[in-house]
């Protein structure tokens, strides 16, 4: 196995395992809440973040 | 990984993410694996394109980058001026946009890879991006939290075309600035240029389509420097080494609850795991082995990394949030951003040759 091949599985079980304590460790998701899935026409505004957002 | 298997692990991330989080979600994160396989399938990277232009005088993928641009606003802007659950990419012109700017059109060079480029890049396997990833996290995290010192330095309300011109009349403006950039271009290229080439031209179509597809969907366009943050931002206040309530940023209400909420509720964090998952899948059929670098080569690039992620909070995005997004809604920040960071890059590419990369 190359060097590459390692740093790869390291790379993906780093952002794995990150994802997974994140899922645990975050509040419960209110599926009864969820967005319609698709928001133009939904009459719902968007409040998700953005790279753009000064605040 | 074998493509079978990663489609097994695909379509049981997208039923996780449909049954425990939102069908909305799990649609994006499809999204985000077509951004992904399109920017790795087409290597369509922002950084090459400029690089060939400034260097080769090469314009192929500065006019891939163009075609998106106008493509991408050709549906953006009218879909905006349709429907009012919809938010333009608005960054306030600032003192902040134009150093952030211009410092990340230096690194990306450094890097090879501005925002969308290190995550496809991370996800075919290339040993620096994937380095680079966790730094730029960080560095986009730091740079939030020090934003309001940014600010402070100047700036004014974020301007939109559509609202000082209209649907139509902000279309008529991108479209005329779009091709004033490809005379300017033309310009420096000379004649008996190769304009088109197919890879580029497949590319900007799909990314495109995926752009208008990411913004009917999650109602805002597509960003990929937010979501980065925000996982720095959860380790920081797990670590108990960052208070968000004392930070202008992360104290401000929707921030400070997408803290406490699970990534996978974040627009940006879902397309950036699907884009990961979408390189990786076209790595299963591509080589992405690159030259060995050195000891300083590594060094200088993870520094590059970091700083790029700093100054992309401080810029209002990257080639992605800022640029693309930040021009195909309509706001002129994206306008500002592009030329500073298209100065940067000219020192970028000299530093990148410097140290042999």
């Amino acid at each position: 196995m190359s060097t590459t091949h390692k740093l790869q599985i390291v790379f993906w079980l780093l952002l794995l395992g990150f994802l997974a304590w994140d899922f645990n460790t975050s509040d419960p998701v209110n599926v009864r809440n969820e967005p319609p899935l698709v928001a133009a026409g939904s009459g719902q505004a968007s409040s998700g973040g953005h790279c753009s957002m000064a605040q | 990984m074998k493509r079978l298997p990663l489609a097994l692990v695909l379509s049981a991330f997208f039923i996780f993410l449909a049954l425990e989080v939102s069908i909305r979600q799990a649609v994006l994160m499809l999204v985000g694996v077509g951004m992904g396989a399109a920017l790795a399938g087409a290597r369509f990277g922002f950084t090459t394109g400029w690089r060939q232009l400034i260097e080769q005088r090469d314009p192929q993928g500065v006019t891939g980058q163009v075609l998106l641009l106008a493509l991408a606003s050709l549906a953006a802007l009218p879909l905006l001026g349709q429907f009012s659950e919809l938010q333009a990419a608005l960054g306030p012109p600032s003192v902040s946009l134009l150093v952030g700017a211009f410092v990340f059109g230096l690194t990306m060079q450094i890097a090879d890879g501005c925002g969308s480029g290190s995550l496809y890049k991370a996800g075919l396997g290339v040993p620096l991006n994937m380095g680079i990833l966790p730094l730029f996290a960080l560095g986009s995290f730091l740079g939030s939290v020090h934003l309001d010192f940014w600010l402070s330095l100047g700036q004014i309300a974020p301007v939109s075309l559509s609202q000082e011109f209209g649907s139509s009349g902000a279309l008529g403006v991108t479209l005329a600035l779009l091709a004033v950039l490809m005379l300017a271009v033309r310009w420096w290229v000379g004649t008996g240029r190769t304009w088109v080439d197919k890879r580029w031209l497949w590319g900007a179509v799909a990314l495109a389509v995926l752009a208008t597809l990411n913004l009917l969907l999650a109602g805002q366009p597509w960003g990929v420097v937010y979501g980065l943050g925000l996982w720095a931002a959860k380790v920081a206040v797990a670590t108990g080494s960052f208070d968000p309530t004392v930070s202008a940023f992360w104290s401000q209400a929707g921030n400070a609850q997408r803290l406490t909420q699970t990534v996978f509720m974040d627009v940006t964090t879902i397309t950036n795991i699907g884009i990961l998952g979408g390189a990786l899948w076209v790595s299963a059929t591509a080589s992405s082995s690159g030259k060995a670098l050195t000891t300083q080569q590594w060094a200088i690039g993870l520094a590059a990394g970091f700083v790029m992620g700093y100054s992309s909070r401080l810029a209002f995005g990257c080639n992605i949030g800022a640029m693309l997004s930040g021009i195909s809604t309509g706001s002129l920040h994206g306008w500002l951003w592009l030329p500073l960071a298209f100065a940067g890059t000219l020192i970028g590419v000299r530093v990148r040759r410097h140290f042999q990369f």
